[in-house]
């Protein structure tokens, strides 16, 4: 246990100095001072007719939202004409409707839930020209928005916050191209698969015919830890051996899922020109995620009490991968959900009780614990938002931060984003449940089942997009219902978090002086991780206590379903 | 001069309580409810709870339904009679106030050159720009500025201030207000109010809380307790469903419970409160402010601009020291000095006369018979006495007297002069008998305390300007005295402007307070304007609070009060969010304790029944908002400190405390509960 405590440190310090490291060099990319590939920037504006003028806040949303429906769009048509398309060596044919609207959604929202299989659903044409397009841009529209939300709260009584097509462009050239392609190549040298071919057939021992799907893994791979997209090549994800080579491959794809959320704060500090401002909220951050990954390695590693007796004491291992062991899957486990990234190295369904509601907590809380790139800043930036205003009064003067006043506008759309979760969440859920399309689509029985529904409709919301399992998901109920869970947690964030920074960014900012409320500093890390607890966890204590608590206490009392 | 106290009200005076009871039921009409979404909300969740109850009477648990219902109630009717009390507390003040307005009727004069041709005219009829007539023992029926004659005029009814102040027409002592009274001469005077919109008429409407209107900051609150509410809204009506999974049928009146306990009831129940007795602190303090938004502004100051004069040094530059020239001793120069002074009535002079006295113990009486003062005048610029043995002695400006008794004093007083400009202070040559002695130290005497008064602002991070006619050089040298932060010299009506303009620029808010019409165009541009009562029409129609002492130091207060009234907001706030905590793990182990007998593991507090958890929850939720009553209308206790210190224990005590307390609370009512078999 020492060992694996020593390791779960090292790599915490690990994600500390790369985010100390990458910040700092968002902060160049995104005032234009990298310039190494300027001449495809250039050409590429000059096609598009792009002309990089600053926009203000609606202009910015608009241009995301149509960015986005254009997406959507292009990704339906693909799905649904795969079948008319090239590089289909497997012959798919079109996808269903409902489910081809769900995964359009899915991948533009940078969710990757997938109501399908990909090895035996998704043509490669499919895989590379719309899904992987999908998890570059989804992801840099995520990274372009925290952007413009920074940019809202560094500037001085300016109108606009930079503009989305640039922002766009520099993010896919300067971040998640190139981290991709470093990734890419250490996959591939690990040994996964990145290849054209249709897949092989194999004679077993037992002397059966076997095909053993391939295909351009290792980009795919890379893209979606990067992205924090999370959408496996393969239905098992990336605990398929070829999507997940080796325990230097894990440790990779972690770090990968990890690295551009935890640059946030560093990026954030940097343009507002306060670090500190920026170690306060990574330090929240971590605080949560020290939190929740130790609760998720002591309440796995304690093993199931009714097979005492049955199988050899420890760690119960069904759903995880002998390969990695119980360090390796819990840390990824924990850090595929408090970014949304949502791709898997084991069965979330097969973890227990409370293991398993700690992925479902970390979604719930919005993923702000660094969070999906972009997404979990901007959705940090929320909860600061509220955090200050609650207890900003307590110093005496009307809240504010940065030297910006936070008033009824900003409170007003705040207050708009707290309702995101509980709808797509609670009321999507409870929906399900009366027209009677949770009952078929759960495969067990009492609080396991409600923690299955809950957790699909938790992934969606806070697009994610990682499967709990046992929940037939691929119906034109859940396939609608959940697309539009995963609709309204993406623009419910980004249009209302760009009408805040909008707002803010018009207004001066007041210097600090000894009476300001100091946004640094432990006692307002304390502050924030406490508000984000009180305001974001407790709302769904009591449905958590319906499903993994009381599962929980049934196990305990030798009672399964 | 005297000061007749206010009289201080008991919080819970009886005569403050009876109404504030009936007032509290009298709230309940839906119109006014509405005015505030949390106990809004609250209120229909009693309503339907109610019907619930009477419809279903009879059946199992109706016993606590019912009590759950009637515990609704109370909990609107607390926030009502919270509100009530804050309010009652405003009108008895305002009350006082009213009874100083006069029914007599106005003399309206025909002519404004004539004072002997009037009519009679109701008060309520007086218009805008009509000119009346004031005598001896009239009650000025209106706001106005005095046109014609001088007159002493008692303004204890709306100051508090016995003593009687002078009001004259031209300059700035110019206004006079309806509701005082003249004691002496007579007053033309030209009414500058509406009938209806007075002084004393928004006073009385402003401390009563009639026209209430929420400040921005409230606004804000108010929409982020709804958007709570929403949410648990969301979770509650939810709630049934998932119970429903588990095979639970969760009662409907249990459900009201948990959303009422839930959404933000405290804060929400005394946000009102809160902001009217921030404004009755102000009266207290004998403030007046046009509005809420101005107090709540207050708490934001960054920066204030204070007069010099007045505030930060007392009116007058006073003798500090006798400097001799070489050759000549202290006690010549004090000799001469004080006898020069003795005929000089300015307060140079008499502070001159002081020093001496203090200093070598000079018989002030020692007058000598036969001698002949010389006054002072613009063009000799200095003042004397001749003695009947014919000695002479003078003092005056340096310039002059060097031009006057030219010599080896006059050289050598020289450096001592410039030593003494250098420094800020005035320097008065003396001179007997046509030989220059020394120089009298003369300075602007900075208030004891303020210094300390500005170390304070410092340390809550505002910054203190003061404004000066004075030169750089005398201005540096007192701001450095006195400890404030910057100062603005040869300061006019534009540079102030400017000043202001620049700072607003830069993000800060500016607090400044002033009297005179030329401030009136900074008062109105300062985030917090405080009009002296003292100063003309303009510049109490500028400012935004008016301070009926005229005091300048008073603006410190007002800051404190906004601070405070902020703080108490933000504790209350952090209290009743944190309170959820506790709610959560009385109520949710009650609900599904019969599902899932596991979840008793939840129930922390190791509560008698789910029923006796949940009425406790209720009844704790309730009586928290009476018990802190007495917080939102005294304020929550502030002493000057940083950000982050304030923070510190507040976040402690409030925060904290928010999470412990109702698990001792509900602990204690559930006992209670148990002993007294309600549930």
């Amino acid at each position: 246990m020492a060992a694996d405590l020593i390791f779960f440190a090292l790599f915490l310090a690990g994600l500390t100095l790369m985010g100390m490291a990458l910040g700092p060099y968002m902060a160049r990319v995104f005032t234009g001072r990298v310039r190494w590939l300027a001449p495809v920037e250039a050409a590429l504006y000059r096609a598009a007719g792009v002309t990089g003028q600053g926009q203000r806040w609606t202009g910015y949303a608009a241009a995301v939202l149509a960015f986005n429906a254009a997406g959507f769009l292009l990704l339906y048509l693909i799905l649904r004409l795969q079948g008319f398309l090239p590089f289909n060596p497997q012959g798919f044919g079109a996808m269903g409707e409902a489910q081809a609207f769900n995964t359009a959604v899915s991948f533009m929202t940078n969710t990757n839930w997938q109501s399908y299989g990909g090895e035996t659903t998704v043509s490669h044409f499919s895989q590379m020209a719309g899904l992987t397009v999908q998890n570059f841009v989804s992801a840099a529209t995520g990274i372009a928005v925290a952007v413009a939300v920074v940019r809202g709260l560094a500037a001085r009584s300016v109108a606009d916050l930079g503009n989305f097509w640039v922002d766009l462009t520099r993010a896919t050239l300067y971040l998640l191209l190139p981290g991709a392609i470093l990734i890419t190549l250490v996959l591939v040298w690990q040994g996964m698969p990145q290849t054209l071919a249709a897949g092989v057939t194999a004679t077993t021992l037992e002397g059966a015919q076997q095909v053993i799907a391939q295909g351009p893994v290792a980009s795919q791979a890379a893209i979606k830890m990067l992205g924090t997209n999370g959408g496996g090549f393969f239905n098992a994800n990336a605990s398929h051996p070829y999507e997940n080579a080796t325990a230097l491959t894990n440790l990779v794809q972690i770090y990968a899922i990890l690295v551009i959320p935890a640059a946030f704060p560093f990026f954030f500090g940097r343009m507002v020109g306060d670090r500190r401002q920026g170690w306060a909220i990574f330090a929240a951050m971590s605080v949560m995620f020290v939190g929740v990954l130790l609760a998720a390695y002591f309440t796995e590693g304690s093993g199931n009490p009714l097979h005492a007796g049955l199988t050899e004491p420890g760690v119960s291992m069904e759903g995880k991968e002998t390969r990695f062991g119980l360090a390796q899957t819990v840390l990824f486990v924990v850090a595929t959900t408090v970014a949304s990234c949502g791709a898997v190295n084991a069965m979330h369904d097969s973890l227990m009780a409370l293991g398993g509601m700690i992925p479902l907590f970390n979604m719930l809380l919005g993923e702000i614990i660094y969070g999906g790139v972009g997404a979990g800043f901007y959705g940090m930036v929320l909860y600061v938002v509220l955090t200050v205003f609650i207890a900003g009064l307590m110093v005496g003067r009307t809240p504010e931060w940065l030297g910006k006043k936070i008033e009824a506008r900003e409170m007003k759309l705040a207050a708009l984003t707290l309702l995101v979760m509980p709808l797509g969440v609670l009321v999507l859920s409870a929906l399900s449940i009366l027209t009677g399309n949770a009952q078929t689509a759960v495969q067990d029985a009492g609080p396991h089942g409600l923690t299955e529904l809950i957790y699909a409709y938790t992934s969606g919301t806070a697009n994610n997009g990682s499967a709990f399992a046992g929940f037939g998901a691929n119906t034109t109920w859940h396939n609608t219902m959940i697309g539009l869970a995963m609709l309204i947690g993406r623009w419910g964030y980004i249009v209302p978090v760009l009408a805040i920074a909008g707002g803010l960014a018009a207004k001066p900012r007041a210097p600090a002086t000894a009476g300001t409320f100091p946004t640094h500093g432990a006692a307002f890390t304390l502050l924030l991780v406490a508000t984000i607890l009180i305001v974001g966890a407790l709302t769904f204590l009591p449905v958590l206590a319906l499903g993994p608590i009381a599962e929980h206490v049934s196990i305990a009392a030798g009672q399964a379903f | 001069m005297s000061k007749h106290p206010r009289t201080e009200i008991g919080l819970f005076a009886p005569e403050i309580v009876r109404p504030a009871i009936r007032a509290a039921f009298a709230k309940l009409d839906p119109r006014r409810l509405a005015r505030n979404p949390v106990i809004f909300a609250t209120a229909l969740v009693a309503g339907v709870t109610t019907l619930l109850v009477l419809l279903r009477w009879g059946q199992a648990g109706s016993a606590v339904s019912l009590q759950i219902a009637l515990w609704l109630w109370a909990t609107v009717l607390f926030a009502n009679f919270a509100e009530a009390v804050a309010e009652g507390r405003g009108k008895a003040r305002a009350d006082a106030f009213r009874a100083t307005r006069s029914d007599a009727r106005a003399r309206v004069l025909l002519d404004p050159a004539r004072r002997d041709l009037f009519e009679l005219q109701d008060v309520d009829q007086l218009d805008l720009g009509e000119v009346i007539l004031v005598e001896a023992g009239d009650i000025v029926p209106t706001d106005g500025e005095v046109i014609e004659g001088v007159a002493s005029v008692d303004e204890s009814a709306i100051t508090g201030e016995s003593a009687p102040v002078i009001r004259e027409s031209g300059g700035d002592r110019s206004s006079v207000t309806g509701g005082t009274r003249l004691v002496s001469d007579w007053l033309v005077v030209r009414v500058t109010a509406k009938p209806g919109e007075t002084f004393l008429d928004r006073m009385i409407s402003l401390v009563e809380g009639a026209k209430r209107a929420k400040t921005p900051n409230e606004i804000a609150l108010d929409i982020l307790l709804a958007g709570l509410s929403l949410v648990f809204l969301l979770v509650v009506a939810t709630l049934p469903v998932f119970a429903g999974w588990s095979g639970t049928q969760i009662p409907v009146v249990w459900l009201a419970a948990l959303f009422v306990t839930l959404i933000p009831t405290t804060i929400g129940g005394l946000l009102s409160a809160i902001g009217i007795a921030g404004m009755d602190r102000l009266v207290k303090a004998n403030v007046i402010a046009k509005s809420g938004r101005a107090v709540e502004a207050a708490g934001d100051i960054d920066v204030l601009l204070l007069d010099k004069t007045g505030t930060i040094t007392f009116g007058n530059r006073m003798a500090d020291a006798f400097l001799p020239v070489p050759g000549v001793t202290e006690r010549e120069v004090a000799e001469a000095a004080f006898i020069s002074s003795l005929a000089d009535d300015t307060p140079e002079g008499k502070s001159t006369v002081d020093l001496a006295v203090r200093t070598f113990g000079f018989a002030e009486g020692n007058r000598r018979g036969g001698a002949r003062f010389v006054p002072f005048t613009a063009q000799t610029r200095m003042s004397g006495v001749d003695l009947a043995d014919g000695r002479q002695f003078r003092k005056g400006a340096a310039d002059a007297m060097a031009r006057c008794f030219p010599g080896e004093g006059a050289a050598a007083a020289e450096p001592i002069v410039r030593q003494i400009a250098m420094g800020g202070g005035t320097p008065l040559v003396v001179a007997r008998d046509g030989q220059v002695l020394g120089v009298i130290h003369l300075k602007d005497v900075v208030k004891p305390g303020i210094r300390d008064r500005f170390a304070e602002l410092r340390r809550m991070g505002i910054r203190t300007v003061m404004i000066t006619g004075d030169n750089p050089l005398t201005a540096a040298a007192i701001a450095a005295e006195a400890g404030v932060d910057d100062f603005l010299a040869e300061a006019t009506p534009e540079r102030k402007l400017d000043y202001i303009r620049g700072e607003q620029a830069q993000g800060r808010l500016v607090a400044m307070c002033g009297d005179g019409s030329n401030d009136a165009p900074a008062l109105a541009q300062a985030d917090v304007g405080v009009a002296m009562n003292s100063g003309t029409p303009a510049a109490k129609e500028a400012g935004n609070l008016v301070d009926l002492d005229s005091d300048p130091t008073k603006l410190i207060e007002i800051v404190m009060v906004g601070k405070q009234l902020l703080i108490s907001r933000g504790a209350l706030t952090t209290f009743s969010i944190a309170n959820d905590v506790a709610k959560y793990f009385a109520i949710l182990p009650a609900l599904f304790v019969a599902a899932y007998p596991g979840l008793g593991v939840l129930d922390v507090m190791g509560l008698g029944t789910p029923q006796s958890a949940i009425l406790s929850a209720i009844i704790f939720n309730a009586l928290v908002i009476v018990a802190l009553i007495p917080l939102a209308l005294k304020g929550v206790r502030y002493r000057p400190a940083s950000a982050g210190a304030l923070l510190s224990r507040n976040l402690l005590v409030y925060g904290l405390g928010g999470l412990v307390a109702p698990f001792i609370g509900i602990k204690l009512i559930d006992m209670i509960v148990d002993l007294a078999h309600l549930a």
